[in-house]
């Protein structure tokens, strides 16, 4: 009963295989097997948006999701944002416009909001109220976070210009 | 979460002889937004999972003019929002599919699922009563169908035996000046469980100006989604104006039994089913006049 299973997935473009157990959750094998602790735990009722991840690019609470079920599928991660040293255009704009103070929620909102803006790369900002709907935050309030995702949509914009 | 084995069968009939082997000690999962959930708190404890989502018919969608809609149970509601045809022939489904939770629930979360679940305040299960919809129900004995206002029986509990398997749903192509809608009401913008939700289908006769069909369902005001059957047959045949639908709404509160709980009142919720009840008739009957 309960045997570890070998699990074979793409985790921010690169190749990875894990070994879990089949009650560990996505977001339990994200920080307890692999280490990758960007993903926050909050509620673990799907309710907070703290542990959102993206699977085959559509953002998902990792904690709704077994580490099993991330076989032969593609995951994204907050740690997958940065390109080295440089920051995913969401995170600066995060940074710019104070839109984090203790952090907790801030992997998911990036996470989210990254799947927004690759699915809707121009949003309005009741779009994108609606899509960070499922993300809680208690210190900042949202808006700073919403403005933030508004400024990162137009930052691409002029980037491509 | 306590131990479990994982299972993935790659076909409906694997799926069925492994939940007929598991019998009470397996549980299907689609999107795991109830069951993972079930399963931390330890509310269900089967010892295997059985993962549906490799099975085609229940992760497929197919709709033709013909046939009508076949919806497989496991697939997730965003798929239900994009899907165009859904959206033209089905929007009150669509609506009330795309109302659970936030996108990362949407990403995972399934009609099937929502159903199976049983919650009497389901946002799906009124808009596939209302649809007339029938479950495809799969066992070891062979498959039966069930109509979506028989499937929930008490609350969290549903006609699904434990080797069953719900496969899809059959909804029929609607008929010409058909349309449906649905409403809920929550005290938040997003996320929160209905307090009150109502689905209505309508079929007019655009001539006549009368109501040829009609189909009215309530969640979250009974112990099992309601089939408000009086209220539909009130508006059959009967001209599209004021007094009939005042009618159907009164006879669509009269056929709810709500509680008072932390979500509401049972006053406010009667209240509200009258609300939402002359709400979605006319968002289904202005769609119903258009097509």
């Amino acid at each position: 009963m309960d045997k570890k299973t070998v699990v074979e997935t793409t985790i921010n473009g690169e190749q990875m295989e894990f070994l879990c157990e089949p009650r560990q959750s996505l977001l339990e094998v994200l920080r307890d097997v692999l280490g990758m602790t960007g993903s926050k735990e909050g509620c673990l009722t799907g309710d907070c948006g703290a542990c959102t991840v993206l699977v085959d690019g559509r953002a998902v609470c990792s904690c709704l999701m077994l580490g099993v079920e991330a076989e032969g599928h593609k995951i994204e991660t907050v740690e997958g944002l940065a390109q080295g040293s440089k920051l995913h255009p969401l995170q600066q704009k995060f940074l710019e416009n104070a839109s984090l103070q203790c952090g907790i929620c801030t992997p998911g909102f990036l996470m989210s909001a990254k799947a927004l803006l690759d699915d809707n790369p121009h949003p309005s900002e009741a779009e994108i109220r609606y899509a960070l709907a499922g993300n809680l935050c208690r210190c900042t309030g949202y808006d700073k976070i919403v403005h933030a995702v508004l400024e990162a949509s137009k930052a691409s914009t002029s980037k491509a210009a | 979460m306590h131990a479990i084995n994982y299972e993935a069968p790659k076909t409906l009939k694997d799926a069925v002889a492994l939940l007929a082997q598991h019998g009470e000690k397996g549980r299907p999962l689609c999107g795991g937004t109830d069951l993972i959930i079930q399963l931390r708190a330890g509310v269900r404890r089967p010892d295997y999972v059985v993962d549906v989502k490799k099975i085609p018919e229940l992760n497929q969608i197919t709709f033709d003019l013909q046939k009508g809609l076949r919806l497989g149970a496991a697939v997730p509601t965003i798929q239900i929002y994009e899907n165009a045809d859904l959206l033209r022939y089905f929007p009150g489904l669509t609506e009330a599919a795309h109302l659970i939770g936030s996108n990362q629930i949407q990403s995972r979360a399934s009609v099937g699922g929502n159903l199976c679940n049983g919650s009497p305040a389901a946002d799906t299960t009124p808009a596939l009563i209302a649809l007339g919809a029938k479950c495809r129900v799969a066992g070891p004995k062979g498959e039966r169908i069930v109509a979506a206002e028989n499937f929930c029986t008490a609350p969290g509990r549903t006609v699904l035996q434990p080797n069953e398997i719900l496969v899809e749903f059959q909804i029929p192509v609607p008929a010409p000046h058909s349309s449906d809608a649905y409403l809920r009401f929550i005290p938040r913008n997003e996320m929160d469980i209905a307090v009150v939700g109502v689905g209505a289908s309508v079929t007019l006769d655009l001539e006549e100006d009368r109501f040829t069909d009609a189909r009215i369902a309530l969640a979250a005001v009974g112990p099992t989604p309601i089939f408000a059957s009086k209220a539909s047959e009130a508006l059959e045949g009967k001209r599209i104006d004021a007094a009939t639908i005042d009618r159907a709404c009164k006879l669509a509160v009269e056929q709810s039994s709500p509680i008072d709980d932390m979500r509401g009142t049972a006053e406010f919720r009667r209240h509200l089913v009258g609300v939402l009840t002359r709400r979605t008739l006319a968002i289904a009957i202005e769609r119903a006049r258009m097509v």
